[in-house]
């Protein structure tokens, strides 16, 4: 915010930076129409930043996200996450990007029905290809870090929603990532469950945590430093707030 | 994902979905069963006719001087005309050949047909009589229960005398003893002086149901006419020598029949391998029509996994999603998809195994047909259950594969 820095094509983005997207567009084509999810959005944020992407449904915002978690890629710009440029990036080394620079938080938990705590959150780090026992120790440290270490051999359906949005915080950090993506992590709980989840969050930026949300929520996305609204495809307000 | 990561998920899962497992397991246990089985008997029927059968019928290093072969499946009409056309085989020809043969033999006579044995008034029928020079015994391998076998000098007489198999012995005499009696085969009365040791049965054909008299005794008459064998019998010390004493008897008989070169033998020198090339004739057949029925098993095997699979996929849309997001790459879903169709296959085949094996046992304790299992069929089991589990996971498994993770994770 201080150190924005004036990114032209070609640059590299200042080491502090963790993203940095610029003039990302992302089209679709649905057959009959060319639908133009995101019109050249250039945004970048800090290590340890908390920032919430907000807008109205059809902004771009989820599509923001995908592009942010690349779990797509954009039609035309340039995004770099931690110092890498991702944006050119193919199907394999994107998914080696997602194991190892991002924690996701779904709104649906998305966690597997019939495995515990503990393995659900040794799942990424299978992925990254750590010994059986490594993952245990590193999966059970995690659950610590989010108060659910006495609830590692419970299976999601004997959890509650907040429990439950726990393990899956707890699985999105337990790769170390550089920056925590979470997608409506409250929109399935109640509000004092909310804010405890937000605590969970407002705790981790406390620790040096990057975390970057989308709601939808004007009191959810109060917690978060900074707040970017989309409107049609490009950014319309970027505004740090008081703390 | 190492490999090991991907069969213990594969393992959890299908436990997690016994039911659906269940089904996909069957088709290929019935194959793999059904193969094991089938292989087993036909094992165990090939075995017993090399080891068994070829052996008791000619005995070893052993050929047999014949008009036309033993055994003659499938013989076009022409053909058996051909045969009926041929000379036979005479006394003198067999003379001949004990005279001209060079390397060192045992040689027997024999003229067999069925007849009707009886002693006072107890019948034995459909026997088959056996007329039979001295050596015929030791050629054959026949060992005696109680008596002994003629002597070369009551066969050159033409004394009568007889030696009973066990089954005619049983008949005829039961519990008496029935050394020194005498039983009439064709009328004329014959005194019993020896009876073989139990033979049992090949294929549930009896083999004690016969009895031997000399060549030359009157019994000679009810076989063939004067003069006439049906085949000459003669047995080497080894393969080797018994090969080389083929090939002089080919020669003389050749000679004695006034072959030129050009022309075939108008006459068979038969070894136990004639029977076993009879045996592989059949087990061929059968070796064909087997992996016909495998095969078919085998793809409604796959075809069943195929569509549990492509179920499983989109069953697990969203977790296929999720494992996607959190890092996992194309390969890793593909192995985990093909790890559980193989892990469902294997585990199929391995129920099979059990199953082909028990049934081959089964087979073999209460049916006349001998089994045994036969090793490659279980290695071969283990290979088509995974060979299957592979080929039907294969398309479901890189459907998975291919899921775009975002379309994935919305899926409900």
């Amino acid at each position: 915010m201080s150190t924005v820095q004036l990114f032209r094509t070609g640059d590299t983005p200042l080491p502090n930076v963790i993203i940095l997207t610029h003039k990302l567009t992302r089209e679709y084509d649905m057959g009959s129409e060319l639908v133009r999810a995101l019109r050249g959005v250039s945004v970048q944020i800090h290590k340890n930043e908390y920032v919430a992407v907000m807008g109205p449904s059809g902004s771009g915002k989820s599509t923001l996200m995908n592009l942010i978690g690349c779990l797509d890629t954009p039609t035309s710009g340039e995004y770099w996450l931690n110092g890498q440029k991702v944006s050119d990036l193919v199907d394999d080394e994107l998914a080696r990007i997602r194991n190892k620079e991002i924690g996701f938080v779904f709104q649906t938990f998305n966690l597997l029905p019939r495995a515990d705590a503990l393995h659900n959150v040794e799942l990424p780090l299978i992925y990254a290809g750590l010994s059986s026992r490594n993952r245990r120790e590193r999966a059970a440290h995690a659950l610590e870090r989010v108060g659910l270490g006495d609830r590692m051999d419970h299976k999601p359906n004997e959890l509650s929603g907040g429990q439950r949005q726990r393990v899956a915080i707890a699985r999105a950090l337990v790769n170390e990532p550089s920056i925590l993506l979470a997608d409506e992590p409250t929109g399935n709980l109640d509000s004092t469950t909310s804010s405890e989840i937000m605590n969970v969050f407002a705790q981790l930026h406390g620790q040096g945590q990057t975390v970057v949300m989308v709601t939808h929520e004007q009191d959810i996305a109060a917690h978060a430093a900074r707040v970017i609204t989309l409107r049609d495809g490009v950014v319309a307000t970027d505004q740090a707030r008081a703390a | 994902m190492p490999f090991f990561e991907a069969f213990r998920l594969a393992i959890q899962t299908i436990r997690a979905q016994k039911l659906k497992s269940g089904f996909s397991l069957l088709g290929v246990f019935i194959g793999v069963a059904s193969l094991i089985g089938a292989w087993s008997i036909v094992n165990g029927v090939n075995r017993y006719m090399t080891e068994k059968f070829a052996q008791t019928l000619y005995g070893v290093n052993t050929f047999q001087l014949r008009r036309r072969p033993m055994f003659t499946p499938n013989v076009p009409d022409s053909v058996w005309r051909a045969w009926a056309r041929r000379p036979r085989i005479r006394f003198s020809d067999a003379e001949a050949i004990s005279a001209g043969l060079t390397v060192p033999v045992m040689t027997a006579w024999q003229s067999s047909d069925n007849v009707t044995v009886s002693y006072r008034n107890k019948e034995a029928r459909d026997i088959e009589l056996t007329a039979a020079s001295e050596r015929y015994f030791d050629i054959k391998n026949l060992g005696f229960a109680i008596g002994r076998p003629f002597t070369g000098e009551e066969n050159r007489s033409g004394a009568p005398v007889v030696v009973l198999g066990d089954a005619v012995a049983q008949r005829l005499f039961a519990e008496r003893a029935p050394l020194g009696k005498s039983v009439r085969i064709g009328g004329v009365p014959y005194r019993v002086i020896g009876v073989v040791t139990k033979q049992g049965s090949i294929l549930g054909f009896p083999l004690d149901r016969f009895v031997v008299v000399p060549a030359l005794s009157p019994a000679q008459n009810l076989v063939n006419p004067p003069g006439i064998l049906d085949a000459f019998l003669v047995k080497a010390h080894s393969e080797l020598e018994m090969r080389e004493a083929i090939s002089q008897a080919e020669g003389i008989m050749r000679g004695r029949r006034h072959l030129r070169p050009r022309q075939d033998n108008n006459f068979v020198l038969e070894t136990s391998e004639g029977v076993q090339q009879f045996w592989a004739g059949i087990s061929r057949i059968l070796v064909v029509l087997l992996p016909g029925v495998v095969v078919i098993s085998l793809v409604i095997g796959g075809i069943v996994i195929m569509n549990i699979m492509l179920m499983a996929v989109a069953e697990r849309t969203r977790e296929i999603g999720l494992r996607k997001s959190l890092g996992a790459r194309r390969r890793d879903v593909l192995r985990q998809f093909l790890a559980e169709s193989t892990a469902i296959a294997t585990v199929g085949a391995g129920f099979g195994i059990v199953a082909g094996i028990g049934l081959t046992l089964l087979i073999d304790k209460i049916s006349p047909l001998p089994a045994s299992v036969a090793p490659m069929s279980i290695v071969l089991g283990v290979i088509m259950g995974a060979g299957v589990g592979v080929a039907a996971g294969v398309y479901p498994a890189s459907r998975a594969a291919r899921l775009d993770p975002i379309t994935a994770l919305r899926q409900e």
